[in-house]
């Protein structure tokens, strides 16, 4: 992996209230095309507002998104799908009673315009859903219906991935695939920001994380260092073990 | 051959074809011409919640919107008829467009606020100081436009229109982004698709249509009351009907308007008590055990209906 010095994205500042709460507060972060960012840190640090911030589904209460140069917060969603941001859901949504081939035509006629990647049936195949392809989305299994919003996603031909909770729920045999996959996807220029849980998938797959509690970041660089730093020790597992 | 083709050649032409035929071979052609009016109507709330899930409960404001665009064109500008129902189908595009903000509403929510836009017409329209323009609560009586033999060609034309939107939809890939809308909007908005746009755009064909049943229906019977034209009865009945069949399909809305229509015709007026009765047992069977309509029946098996 080598990524380009040149951030893809770029956020300053952000902050997102809900009410009272803060669930961002002055989040500064960048990601750079090919590069495999992680965001960690306990529930309710912020981890997934910060993807439905960037992926428009919330626009910030202050600071920018910049994307690729272009100030894109608070932008439509479908807008930044042509611009190349593109997300997987923590629980996904497919479209339940269309096919597995329909959800990913609706994709790749909307998504990034002008684009050419990979046909539908390489990803069907790559994804281990050509099985299922005439099969609608609620027949599928808890995992396939993660590989197929994923497969959605990529059929947008994204710049910049978001990944949330990918790999909740999948076995250790999948894991090692899906790792081998997103690294893949990374070598091939694409950015990607991952959310999750499972230390051990983060520390194969990212490059750097981003540790964050209540909202900012309290931490960045590799997952190795992350975890003998005392303040990061005492968000997850509470101050009496900080050495 | 390409689906669309199929579905036009298999489906719509010999529907179309029958309907122009029949009155020239049986007698009640008022009863062809509602069978019309309902085949329009079904397959408008098809296109808006089969293919978007808005439940439009005040439908019928289009309808009616449609009716009073013809007859004031007629009766203040003298206008000809087909340019009259044309006129009848942009009042209720109008009517659309001043209503699409009730489309941030989701489920019921925007069923009632429906249903309640389509009174405030209904009152608008009725309203006793209006009566210079719409003659108020005391109707219209058109002169010179009243042709039932145009008007009912007019509505099958309105058909083949109708016919050609559903066919449209549901072989493009605009038909199947309105049904990944439908299913997720947020997944719909993260594959590209421009949800605002896209759900308005059928919102308003589904006014256009119903609209322009209106205007047809106005030219067709000639003497109305806000009433009749308002009537919540075509609301339920053209959901009812669609819901029957089975929406997001071609075949499902004519489906239900041939059965429930023609019960309906056979014994709702003879003896109105067993058509409630049979009436109510349909609906109720087909909530419980068909909820996706009579096509399940079919798709349930892995036969793909059209």
């Amino acid at each position: 992996m080598s990524p380009d010095n040149v951030p893809i994205l770029r956020v300053n500042d952000l902050l997102k209230r809900f009410g009272g709460f803060h669930a961002l507060d002055g989040l500064t972060f960048h990601v750079s095309s090919g590069e495999i960012l992680g965001l960690v840190g306990p529930n309710g640090s912020g981890k997934t507002t910060a993807i439905n911030v960037i992926s428009g589904l919330y626009a910030p209460d202050r600071g920018e998104v910049l994307f690729d140069g272009t100030s894109v917060g608070g932008m439509a969603s479908h807008k930044l799908v042509h611009r190349g941001i593109n997300r997987t859901f923590q629980v996904p949504k497919p479209f339940m009673s269309l096919t597995v081939r329909q959800n990913l035509e609706v994709a790749r006629t909307y998504g990034r315009a002008g684009a050419s990647g990979p046909s539908m049936s390489d990803l069907l195949e790559e994804y281990r859903l050509a099985d299922v392809a005439d099969r609608p989305a609620h027949d599928l299994t808890n995992v396939q219906q993660k590989m197929l919003d994923l497969v959605r996603a990529l059929a947008t031909q994204p710049r910049l991935l978001l990944l949330d909770e990918l790999a909740a729920g999948l076995n250790p045999t999948e894991l090692d695939w899906i790792a081998e996959r997103i690294k893949a996807l990374a070598k091939g220029g694409l950015a990607i920001i991952v959310v999750e849980h499972l230390m051990g998938f983060i520390e194969q797959i990212t490059d750097r994380v981003i540790v964050m509690n209540a909202g900012k970041e309290i931490f960045e660089g590799t997952l190795a260092v992350a975890v003998k730093v005392p303040e990061v020790i005492e968000v997850f597992l509470g101050g009496e073990h900080a050495a | 051959m390409p689906d669309t083709l199929r579905h036009y050649l298999f489906i719509a032409v010999p529907l179309l074809v029958v309907l122009a035929v029949l009155p020239s071979v049986y007698n009640n052609h008022l009863l062809l011409f509602n069978f019309v009016i309902f085949f329009i109507l079904a397959q408008g709330v098809n296109i808006i919640y089969g293919f978007t899930g808005y439940l439009p409960f005040g439908y019928v404001g289009f309808f009616g919107a449609g009716a009073y665009g013809f007859a004031l064109m007629v009766m203040h500008l003298n206008s000809p008829a087909p340019v009259a129902v044309l006129a009848g189908g942009l009042v209720a595009v109008v009517l659309g467009l001043i209503l699409t903000p009730l489309l941030r509403l989701a489920g019921a929510y925007f069923s009632i606020a429906n249903l309640a836009a389509a009174l405030a017409v209904l009152h608008l329209i009725a309203n006793p100081a209006l009566e210079s323009i719409t003659k108020g609560p005391y109707g219209v009586a058109l002169n010179g436009t009243f042709n039932p033999t145009w008007a009912y060609a007019g509505a099958v034309l309105i058909l083949a229109l109708t016919l050609g939107i559903v066919v449209y939809l549901k072989n493009s890939s605009f038909g199947l982004a309105l049904q990944a809308v439908r299913e997720d909007s947020f997944s719909a908005s993260m594959s590209g698709v421009n949800v605002v746009k896209m759900r308005t755009i059928a919102w308003l064909a589904s006014a256009l249509v119903a609209g322009l049943a209106g205007g047809v229906f106005a030219w067709y019977v000639s003497v109305f009351y806000p009433d009749n034209v308002f009537s919540a009865d075509f609301s339920i009945f053209a959901i009812v009907f669609a819901l029957f069949g089975g929406v997001a399909t071609i075949c499902g809305p004519l489906i239900g308007v041939i059965i429930l229509y023609g019960i309906y015709n056979l014994i709702g007026f003879t003896t109105p008590q067993y058509f409630q009765l049979i009436y109510g047992l349909l609906i109720m069977g087909l909530v419980l055990f068909l909820p996706a309509g009579l096509v399940s029946l079919a798709t349930r098996r892995g036969w793909n209906v059209p």
